[in-house]
């Protein structure tokens, strides 16, 4: 189940690109690995983040899983929901499950994402 | 050999299943190159207990005992109700490994979840972690815990913290890159001006103690208020019997309390295994170091404890863990709890007004010697300090010398005070040992 | 069972305090006072008593079970040094007595007692002096990571990073990193050792340490061993060796003699003190000659008159460690558990620990997964992955065994090894315990086989089946103050 429209980073982030800005979660690979979610920590709104940087974590019971930027930008919101219910992650990856809002500040560094079928060709690999 | 149940005849067969047919038990050693065997393993043969004991009594007995102490410095000679020895003896509970498998260790797990539970009233802080090693270790931990809640790397420390865990504070941060800073002491309290000095918003935590090393108690509101201001942390070390009678960590602002707990049914035994506790705000228990125990509920709903946010911890987050603490010291916990549950809400409050009670006796004892000062610019819980004519070390030799134990020199850490001495004194004190004590003293300044 | 608050009633005491008798001097002020008293609960002697002894028989302990849990070394604790420990002469001691003036003549028999154990870990490890102050596995761990650092700052070197192969304990890296440096983690190689080759394209000038368990977490001894040693040291890095697998090569091999600069022990494994549920532990650390300067203080010495002291002045040691002398109960213990033994003793403690290791892994090797399957020795992994592929996984497995009345092993360590169950059986179980072990596992793997779906209904026979972990992680219920 790898929605098409997104791009997928090897750390299985999902991202999708609106405009110049972007929301990203983590996969349903990745909920799946780690299992019902028990807290996420988010970043500051406002901060700085680098493509490819740790800015967050989501941990189960068994283990916590660092977050990287998908993109380099800026936080402009994070998905406060997931503060009292972080099972959502688990409920709904790439929907009501979001982490975190960015503005995109290099369009290009989309070229370093994966597509849906790469993605779904690197599960099957590493798998 | 007692601890080995083997027969010859067991090894035998157990190394024919194995395929050794030689017999020699060595060769299951044969994975380490004979060049790298042992090159020497000398030690005495075995004997028997008896053989040991005699010998271990003889060194056991080389240790004088019968000394009336009114030593003190953040450990003290309390009195150990004898349920406490016996409900630590029971096997089912030190020989126990760390409660990982939930199910086989329900009862350590409930334990250390009453344990907690007893800090957080004693402390009236929210949570708990299930034990440290020491009050010094807690304290570092309780400062690295501040400098990655608040991104900061600057810590003031109040002089009046127990100058052993300072000193340890700066053996463990050698290699990190901590900006420390030491105020003063003055009148016997936190002195105000000298923190605000050096407070700002690059600064991690202020650590204080209380009643601090000289015995002295304070109310430390006014710092953690200044603190908060500022987006500082406030940790508290506390000496845990005193919050039978004395404000809480939790009601002068502390964010992270710790402390000692030896004096919860703990014996001295020349330094350890003691217990360092920690409580803090709720927002803070992921950055915790250590074990945490949680209650929550079974397949069929019943109340259960298990070990919970274990993701803090080193055999789950490696490199990147709260802390390295794997052993923390769960039976000195399960003493300290069930020293709690025997004194109860009354007991505390009358032990500690008994300690501060027969404190002021032998002020009143020894402040009525020529040449004794007794030090009453702030008020004190069981332990105070006296100015003497001169270095007390001669003195203290000589009530050595007629079974006392007269307490402890402060120019061993505090180089402006080589006239003085500390002095504790605890439940176990009686007033006929206080007028000895005074009456000693007398004799070996001026006679 | 109840709460110990909910049996709490007003007015109840478990304890009768002496008697007041000085007058009642001072009140403490009002702004220094707390406003509410703290909530302990109210409860009898025999209430008390009654209530821990019905908690302790919710417990697994050696006295009562079978404890493989590998890497623990959950070996029996014998009861004389329980005994040793308890003599007033050492329990009522004040740690700051020898600090006094004369002091130290009447803590003789403690100094004397650490200096000893000393010098016989000394023995035990080739290792050339021994600080006892370290409190724990974890902390000797911290404190010998602190040694070479404080080595490498007085030598001059910049250091940056510290060598950890990824079968170690989880504490090497989390020590190495709180002592202020870099981690790099070595894979291991199929024979389940740090694999040779990227070993040494990751040892370079920047490489402060190597530290290793050896035998490692698989309990293979690594053949390597001293050509790791010899290029560790080439590269101006030091040898850190973790004894937390002491207990398999006591008297066969010596961490000194195979190049290793700084060792901890676990005196709480290989030494038989108690595990306490989770502590007290005491984790001594040794070093060779060039370290011994950095050593914390005070250190127990012994004056040319034969008498012992304590030195604080050591102007290269690394300080304070601990607040005194280390967990001397804890050390005391070690101690006479060395005297028992003796030197032949200790040989047939690893022989046995070693033969136990090798009959158990042999009887079960046709039943469940040995992924790394080589002359192990003290203990060895099996993998669940066979059983898993039904359903049955290694924590199933645990749950299985503890309905039989024996603590299941380590699971899902090390994390080289996939549904990992980590056996180490010690030196003091005897064949008939092994072999009903033995039996019980075949059972399990047998019934993994024809009704998989039943592991789930295990443990049914404990006071508590399967808490719910995940609800404990978000609700956080870590205290109660109600009651």
């Amino acid at each position: 189940m790898v929605p098409q429209e997104l791009k997928y980073t090897k750390e299985h982030e999902w991202v999708r690109i609106e405009g110049g800005e972007a929301v990203f979660g983590i996969t349903d690979h990745a909920q799946s690995e780690l299992g019902d979610v028990t807290f996420v920590e988010f970043p500051d709104t406002g901060s700085e983040i680098k493509q490819f940087g740790s800015l967050a974590t989501v941990e189960s019971v068994k283990a916590a899983s660092d977050i990287y930027a998908p993109l380099s930008g800026r936080i402009l919101k994070v998905n406060e929901a997931l503060r009292d219910k972080p099972e959502i992650i688990n409920q709904s990856p790439y929907e009501e499950g979001w982490i975190c809002r960015i503005s995109v500040a290099d369009a290009m560094e989309e070229r370093n994402l994966m597509d849906a079928s790469a993605y779904e060709t690197y599960l099957k690999e590493s798998g | 050999m007692n601890y080995i149940p083997h027969s010859e005849q067991d090894r035998q067969e157990m190394l024919k299943v194995i395929g050794i047919r030689s017999g020699n038990v060595d060769e299951l050693f044969k994975g380490i190159p004979a060049e790298l065997r042992a090159l020497s393993f000398d030690l005495p043969s075995g004997k028997s207990e008896f053989e040991v004991e005699r010998y271990l009594k003889s060194l056991a007995e080389k240790n004088a005992t019968d000394l009336v102490t009114f030593v003190g410095g953040g450990f003290y000679d309390h009195y150990i109700p004898a349920a406490v020895d016996a409900v630590v003896s029971r096997s089912e509970f030190y020989t126990a490994y760390t409660p990982y498998q939930a199910e086989a260790s329900q009862g350590t797990l409930q334990a250390i979840y009453e344990y907690q539970s007893c800090i957080c009233r004693l402390t009236g802080m929210e949570v708990s972690n299930a034990s440290l090693y020491d009050g010094g270790t807690a304290l570092y931990e309780a400062a690295m815990m501040a400098i990655h809640i608040t991104g900061r790397n600057k810590i003031i420390m109040d002089g009046g913290v127990n100058p052993i865990y300072r000193r340890m504070m700066y053996c463990y941060t050698t290699n990190l890159s901590i900006e420390f800073v030491e105020t003063p002491v003055t009148h016997g309290q936190s002195d105000r001006n000298e923190i605000d000095k050096y407070l700002d918003d690059k600064t991690a935590a202020v650590i204080l103690q209380n009643p601090n090393f000289f015995g002295a108690i304070d109310d430390h509101s006014d710092i953690a208020e200044k603190c908060h201001k500022l987006g500082a942390l406030v940790i508290e070390s506390v000496y845990p019997l005193s919050l039978g009678v004395l404000k809480t960590p939790q009601e002068m602002g502390a964010d992270i309390a710790t402390g000692e707990g030896q004096s919860l049914g703990i014996p001295l035994s020349f330094g350890g295994p003691y217990l360092g506790f920690m409580a803090a705000r709720k927002e803070f228990i992921r950055r915790m170091p250590g074990r945490i125990v949680g209650a929550t509920t079974d397949r069929a709903g019943r109340r259960s404890f298990i070990l919970t946010l274990q993701t803090r911890e080193q055999h789950i987050r490696r490199e990147k863990a709260t802390s390295n603490i794997c052993s923390n010291e769960a039976l000195c916990a399960l003493r300290a709890l069930v020293y709690m549950c025997l004194i109860g809400k009354e007991g505390i409050k009358e032990i500690a007004a008994l300690c501060m009670n027969k404190a002021e006796y032998a002020k009143q004892k020894l402040e009525a010697i020529k040449g004794v000062e007794v030090k009453r610019s702030s008020p004190t819980f069981n332990e105070f300090i006296i100015k003497l004519p001169g270095d007390p070390n001669g003195l203290i030799g000589k009530l050595i010398e007629k079974g006392i134990a007269a307490g402890f020199p402060l120019g061993r850490y505090y180089e402006d005070m080589t006239d003085y001495m500390l002095i504790a004194v605890t439940e176990k004190r009686t007033r006929q040992e206080i007028a000895m004590f005074a009456e000693a003293l007398e004799d070996a300044l001026w006679s | 069972m109840e709460l110990i608050f909910e049996k709490s009633r007003p007015g109840r005491r478990g304890v009768t305090l002496p008697a007041k008798d000085v007058p009642a001097a001072c009140e403490v002020d009002g702004r220094y006072r707390r406003g509410r008293d703290a909530e302990l609960p109210c409860v009898s002697e025999p209430g008390v008593v009654r209530h821990f002894t019905g908690l302790s028989k919710m417990n697994f302990g050696i006295d009562s079970h079978f404890y493989p849990l590998g890497s623990c070394t959950m070996k029996y604790n014998p009861k004389f040094t329980e005994r040793i420990a308890g003599l007033e002469e050492f329990t009522s001691l004040h740690p700051l007595g020898p600090q006094l003036v004369r002091g130290a003549m009447l803590t003789q028999g403690a100094l004397e007692v650490i200096s000893n154990l000393g010098s016989v870990l000394c023995e035990i490890t080739g290792m050339e002096s021994f600080t006892t102050q370290p409190m724990a596995g974890a902390h000797g761990e911290l404190t010998g990571v602190m040694l070479i650092a404080a080595y490498h700052r007085h030598k001059g070197n910049r250091k940056k990073y510290v060598l950890i192969p990824d079968s170690g304990h989880g504490t090497n890296p989390a020590s190495a990193a709180i002592a202020g440096y870099k981690v790099r983690t070595i894979r291991s190689d199929t024979s389940g050792v740090m694999d040779l080759g990227e070993f040494k394209r990751s040892l370079d000038e920047d490489a402060a340490a190597v530290m290793l368990t050896c035998p490692n977490t698989l309990g293979v001894f690594n053949p390597h061993i001293k050509e790791i040693a010899d290029l560790t040291h080439k590269a101006g890095a030091l040898m850190y060796y973790d004894g937390a697998n002491l207990n398999a090569i006591l008297g066969k091999a010596r961490p000194g003699d195979l190049g290793f600069d700084v060792v901890h022990l676990n005196l709480h494994k290989t030494f038989a003190t108690p595990h306490g549920g989770g502590g007290p532990g005491a984790g001594p650390v040794g070093v060779k000659k060039d370290l011994i300067p950095f050593l914390p203080v005070p250190r127990v010495i012994r004056r040319t008159d034969g008498m012992f002291a304590l030195d604080f002045e050591e102007p290269l040691s690394i300080g304070y460690i601990s607040p005194f002398y280390g967990n001397f109960a804890v050390i005391l213990k070690a101690y006479a558990y060395v005297l028992l033994l003796g030197r032949k003793g200790l040989i047939e403690v690893s022989e046995s620990a070693v033969l136990n290791a090798n009959y158990l892994k042999c009887r079960l090797r046709k039943y469940y997964d040995i992924p790394y399957d080589k002359d192990c020795l003290h203990e060895f992994v099996l993998s669940a992955s066979r059983q898993s592929e039904k359903g049955v996984h290694a924590t199933d497995i645990a749950k299985g065994l503890i309905d039989k009345g024996i603590h299941p092993p380590t699971v899902y360590f090390p994390l080289i090894v996939k549904e990992a169950m980590m056996i180490e059986p010690t030196e003091t179980e005897s064949k008939e315990t092994l072999d009903r072990f033995v039996e019980v596992m075949i059972e399990l793997a047998a019934l993994a086989e024809k009704d998989p779906g039943v592991f789930k209904e295990f443990p049914r026979t404990t006071p508590v089946c399967r808490p719910d972990e995940v609800k404990a992680a978000r609700d956080m219920d870590v205290c109660s103050l109600s009651g």
